[in-house]
């Protein structure tokens, strides 16, 4: 029997990664995704749990332990957010060029400045390209779902890459929302055992991390991308076959509506929610609108995005991050050159919104929506709009 | 679907009432969102917290700005914040004081129902603390039949373990003895 309960995200998200018999957390807490390292040390502590709970002075120094565990071989799961993912920046981009699976879950936050607690996706966009495969979870559901599958992409012998699963934070990780767990039974028969090729070994010593002079590095990091694009087909097939155990769809990039849609939204994380009560309120007016959310951010699943945007004839792109100084905010930038590199020209609007925890409204949405159904009409592109922003 | 807002002061646990509430609603076989007014926890400041129970799928993550339901568990707010503010005209306000409803009525402006119990009396008889939160749940289902008894019950004992008898007496108490009075 699946147990389906009212719990808190977050705890959810930590309460799966236990299930998943984690064997090392290097962890700092930071807001929000502190509840999830507090669970599992609580987890640990009292015995509940057979794992190494490293607590470390800084993020930086989580990741590095991170990369440490991992390479003895160790399965290696932490979590942070917004200053914390900031801080671990060079650390990064070590455990794919490592090929260590870690698995993180980043409770998507503001970065400073100004101070901010609260949620928008400006932690996640400066970490786009680092080379982890990246997830974003729409709901508490999801972050539970997903973390079996982040161990068991990361840890495929096809790919042996970090993955990072992002929630949004607040909105997300500290809602108590109804969410079915797994059947331990269900978690062990989907998730083999780690079994690394190549792991840190005392009896049969090994260098990992060497340095790549000029005439191994270019090579390396080609591979690196080689494995990350490829990465591709084992993700589908590990979403396929939590559909298969859950019944819930999972698809590298979903669509909502989109079969009758003129006009539809691009968006990452929760904000898909709110827009489908948008997209049933405007239905019930006879305006049919339509929402594209990629589950997968890295690798882009390029194909994916073209065939879900389909034939329609505005296209709204949503960014929740600033890109300072840049042509367009950084979700915007990247389906506006997926657009170009295909032969689909809908009209684009692009649009930021919910910066630093501003709540988004069912009418905001709705209204987006409407702009795009003129856009169509006249055929005009509009320059970015930020919403819900005081003037 | 029904909205919720909890107004209490940091560190009298109206989180935990929300919670509760949520957590029972599910275990109702319904839907349900329980959430803080997110921030940084200071204690004794004015703080909210909401909740949104439905038949389907919710599928809204914005804050609760028309509730069908306000709670509250400090009197002395009724003074500082407007706690009707959005409260659907055919909505219902609960109010832990001691206070009659005429009075209440009078100082919060509120003409709809109303419901009155003295949370914090309550809370000193069977918890001899001045924790209302539990309390005001079982004035909360008296007067809203929203979730059921029986796995509020459950959702109490997980929560507090050995003190979940007393929170759960002070809630029956609550439930038996709460004031409802229709509006206008």
């Amino acid at each position: 029997m699946v147990k389906r309960k009212g719990v808190e995200s977050s705890i959810a998200l930590a309460d799966a990664a236990a299930m998943c018999n984690v064997d090392a957390i290097s962890a700092y807490p930071i807001t929000p995704q502190t509840h999830i390292v507090e669970h599992l040390s609580e987890w640990v502590n009292n015995g509940e749990l057979d794992a190494e709970f490293i607590p470390v002075e800084s993020e930086h120094s989580a990741m590095s332990a991170a990369l440490g565990t991992s390479a003895m071989g160790a399965r290696t799961f932490t979590a942070t957010a917004s200053q914390g993912l900031a801080l671990m920046h060079e650390i990064l981009f070590i455990a794919p060029a490592m090929r260590l699976p870690v698995v993180m879950a980043v409770a998507n936050r503001a970065l400073s400045g100004p101070i901010s607690i609260w949620n928008d996706h400006g932690d996640i966009m400066c970490e786009r390209d680092i080379g982890w495969i990246q997830i974003f979870a729409e709901n508490g559901q999801e972050c539970f779902d997903l973390t079996p599958a982040c161990f068991k992409i990361a840890e495929d012998k096809r790919v042996i890459l970090p993955t990072i699963l992002n929630f949004d934070g607040f909105i997300v990780s500290h809602m108590i929302e109804p969410i079915e767990y797994w059947e331990q039974e269900t978690i062990n028969n989907f998730l083999p055992d780690f079994e690394p090729q190549i792991k840190l070994d005392i009896r049969n010593p090994s260098t990992m991390g060497a340095v790549g002079v000029p005439e191994i590095y270019y090579e390396a990091r080609i591979a690196q991308n080689e494995a990350l694009l490829n990465s591709k087909s084992v993700i589908k097939e590990v979403f396929e076959e939590v559909t298969k155990i859950t019944g819930r769809p999972y698809n590298l990039v979903e669509s909502y509506n989109m079969e009758k849609a003129e006009v539809a939204l691009f968006m990452m994380g929760s904000l898909t929610e709110t827009a489908m009560t948008a997209v049933k309120n405007l239905k019930k007016r006879g305006i049919e609108v339509g929402i594209v959310r990629p589950r997968l951010w890295r690798p882009y699943p390029t194909e994916e995005i073209i065939e879900a945007i389909g034939n329609i004839k505005a296209l709204g792109i949503v960014d929740r991050a600033m890109g300072f100084g840049a042509q367009s905010h950084p979700v915007a930038s990247e389906v506006k050159s997926t657009l170009y590199s295909s032969d689909k020209r809908p009209v684009v609007c692009e649009y930021v919104i919910g910066l630093g925890g501003r709540d988004v409204r069912i009418e905001d949405i709705e209204a987006m929506f409407l702009e795009l159904i003129e856009a169509a009409k006249s055929g005009k592109s509009q320059p970015v709009k930020y919403i819900g922003v005081r003037e | 679907m029904l909205e919720f807002r909890f107004h209490g002061r940091g560190g009298q646990g109206s989180v935990t009432s929300a919670e509760l509430l949520a957590i029972t609603a599910v275990a109702d076989n319904k839907f349900a969102q329980a959430f803080p007014s997110f921030g940084p926890e200071r204690r004794g400041a004015p703080v909210q917290a909401f909740a949104r129970i439905d038949e389907e799928q919710i599928l809204n993550r914005s804050k609760v700005y028309t509730p069908d339901v306000v709670l509250v568990l400090d009197y002395t707010l009724t003074q500082m914040v407007n706690v009707t503010t959005g409260l659907k005209p055919d909505g219902i306000l609960i109010v832990s004081t001691g206070n009659t409803p005429e009075l209440v009525r009078e100082e919060t402006g509120w003409k709809g129902r109303l419901a009155i119990v003295d949370g914090v009396k309550i809370a000193m008889t069977h918890i001899k603390r001045p924790i209302n939160n539990t309390v005001m749940l079982g004035a909360l289902i008296k007067a809203s039949g929203c979730v059921s008894m029986e796995n509020m019950k459950e959702a109490v004992k997980e929560r507090f373990g050995k003190i979940a008898a007393v929170n759960m007496a002070a809630l029956t108490e609550a439930f038996e003895t709460v004031t409802i009075s229709e509006g206008e």
